[in-house]
């Protein structure tokens, strides 16, 4: 029983490795596309202009107010069954392409509001002590509100960080081979090994293995704004 | 020859009329003391001053040029006014000093900016930063903050704070420094420090704007004393005259407010 085990506990994990492989790349490509993004959706849904404001808050209330899955399977069946052109193609390269634009799309509007809080809680003295000193909107909002804005969004922003680890999993559903996709292969038979759910299970402990350094990271992150108030 | 002309000047908030047809003007290395209850406008006046409220009329001039026309839009992109405010410089009631910067980063910060603005700055790149920092220093040290260049602003306290604002506005070299109410938001024992430099920069020939709620202070710095009331000036004297010899009933009533 137990040599079992020991035999197929190599071969999992090197599967389960490459999964997770996949799972951190679509981790990083959706923080990479969405932080910067959500800054830029954050200025449309302030912007003075009311019909880009009211369009902007509309599509982020339609990505916030429906589930991320089915964001997903539209955006990776749509084109296809409604146009007949499968952009995204069958392949693996197809399908993560496809799960990054669902995830950076459906993140940044998640870090939009979080930005658009962050930005109206920065008190108006800020932005007229820069204008009396003669520095430029954007020499303010670089050089003086940035930092600020960091520092008091952090905290929810660190919140989502760990929820889009656990969301990667929900690339799954268009068989994204992630770190699940490759333990739930095992249960159908891969390598030799079928019938064993112990691999997905396993899954898990790589979840809360990367969570845990992401929490002590962004808790280190954290410390280090607190040199100012 | 005056360095400032204030002509005509009003300002509306939704339809409220907040300034009414303010004019003044201001000789160099005078000090200008503005008083008045709250709600008068005061603060308003500072604000449209530099810009930070356009005036819906009149016409700003700083020895003798225009900088503001409410009829010319030349004077209202965000490039003029930029370029133009720096004729004032401007110490706020709440400091509104830069949390992530040190007092001497808080001072340095603008100048440093505006020089890396120069198509000749990566030439000069150390030296231009050293003369900024050292003259930052020598300002700091000029407010009795010789001690405190790192230190952050809520390592300060409020009069320390005010005085680092003080600092940071007098690094951009304007021709008029203005205040608003710059002891208000200090604790009573805080607020003889920072009178004190602001004294001291009277003493030095500064040409200051002072909205302020401290009679003695203004009796005493003053040249000019401008007492306004719902929108209008309704003194503009020496001191002596406004204190001593008001025009108008209104002031007479609004500086016994004050001795009670
Ligand atoms: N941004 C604004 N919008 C609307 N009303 C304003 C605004 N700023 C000032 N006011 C009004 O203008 C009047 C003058 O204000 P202010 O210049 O701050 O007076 P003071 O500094 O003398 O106390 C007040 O009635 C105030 O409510
Ligand atoms: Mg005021």
């Amino acid at each position: 029983m137990m040599d079992r085990y020991i035999e197929q506990f190599p071969v999992v994990i090197n599967a389960l490795n490459i999964g997770f492989l996949q799972t951190l790349k679509l981790f990083l490509v959706t923080l990479i596309g969405a932080l910067p993004l959500g800054l830029i959706i954050s200025f449309g849904s302030r912007s003075k202009f009311i019909p880009l404001k009211l369009l902007v808050r509309f599509i982020i209330w339609v990505v916030r107010g429906t589930p991320l899955m089915i964001q997903l399977l539209i955006i990776y069946y749509f084109p296809g069954l409604v146009f007949h052109n499968n952009i995204w193609g069958g392949q693996e390269t197809g399908r993560f392409i496809a799960t990054s634009v669902a995830f950076i799309v459906n993140y940044s509007c998640y870090f939009s509001e979080i930005f658009r809080g962050g930005i109206a809680g920065i008190p108006k003295g800020q932005d007229e002590a820069g204008l009396v000193l003669g520095l430029t909107k954007s020499e303010i909002f670089f050089k003086v509100k940035l930092l600020q804005m960091v520092k008091s969004i952090l905290p929810p922003i660190s919140n989502e960080i760990l929820t889009l680890v656990k969301d990667t999993s929900l690339a799954r559903i268009i068989a994204l081979q992630e770190v699940i996709w490759a333990g739930q292969a095992f249960m159908k038979g891969s390598q030799g090994i079928s019938g064993e759910i112990w691999p997905l299970f396993f899954t898990a402990i790589y979840y809360l293995i990367f969570n845990g350094i992401l929490t002590v990271l962004l808790g280190k992150l954290e410390k280090k704004l607190e040199y100012f108030k | 020859m005056s360095i400032l002309e204030v002509s005509h000047i009003s300002k509306s908030f939704d339809r409220t009329e907040v300034l009414k047809d303010i004019c003044f003007s201001l000789n160099k290395s005078d000090v200008m003391s503005i008083i008045g209850s709250s709600g008068s406008g005061k603060t308003t006046l500072l604000r449209c001053l530099n810009f930070l409220e356009e005036p819906d009329t009149g016409v700003i001039k700083i020895n003798g040029e225009k900088i503001y026309d409410a009829k010319d839009q030349e004077y209202l992109s965000e490039a003029a006014k930029r370029s133009n405010r720096l004729h004032f410089g401007m110490v706020f009631q709440s400091f509104n000093l830069f949390p992530q910067y040190t007092a001497l980063e808080n001072v340095t910060l603008a100048k440093e900016l505006h020089a890396k603005r120069e198509p000749d700055f990566k030439a000069h790149k150390k030296d231009v930063l050293e003369a900024i920092r050292e003259e930052g220093k020598a300002l700091l040290t000029q407010m009795g903050l010789a001690d405190r260049f790192d230190n952050y602003p809520h390592q300060l306290s409020g009069g320390q704070c005010q005085r680092v604002a003080i600092a940071r506005a007098l690094a951009m070299k304007p021709d008029i420094l203005c205040f608003d109410e710059p002891t208000s938001a200090l604790d009573p024992e805080l607020t003889g420090e920072v009178l004190k430099v602001m004294k001291e920069l009277a003493d030095q020939k500064t040409t200051m704007i002072i909205v302020t709620h401290e009679m003695s202070f203004a009796r005493d710095v003053s040249d000019r004393v401008l007492f306004m009331d719902d929108g209008y000036i309704l003194e503009d004297g020496t001191p002596d005259e406004v204190f001593n010899n008001p025009k108008e009933e209104r002031t007479a009533q609004f500086l016994a407010s004050f001795n009670s």
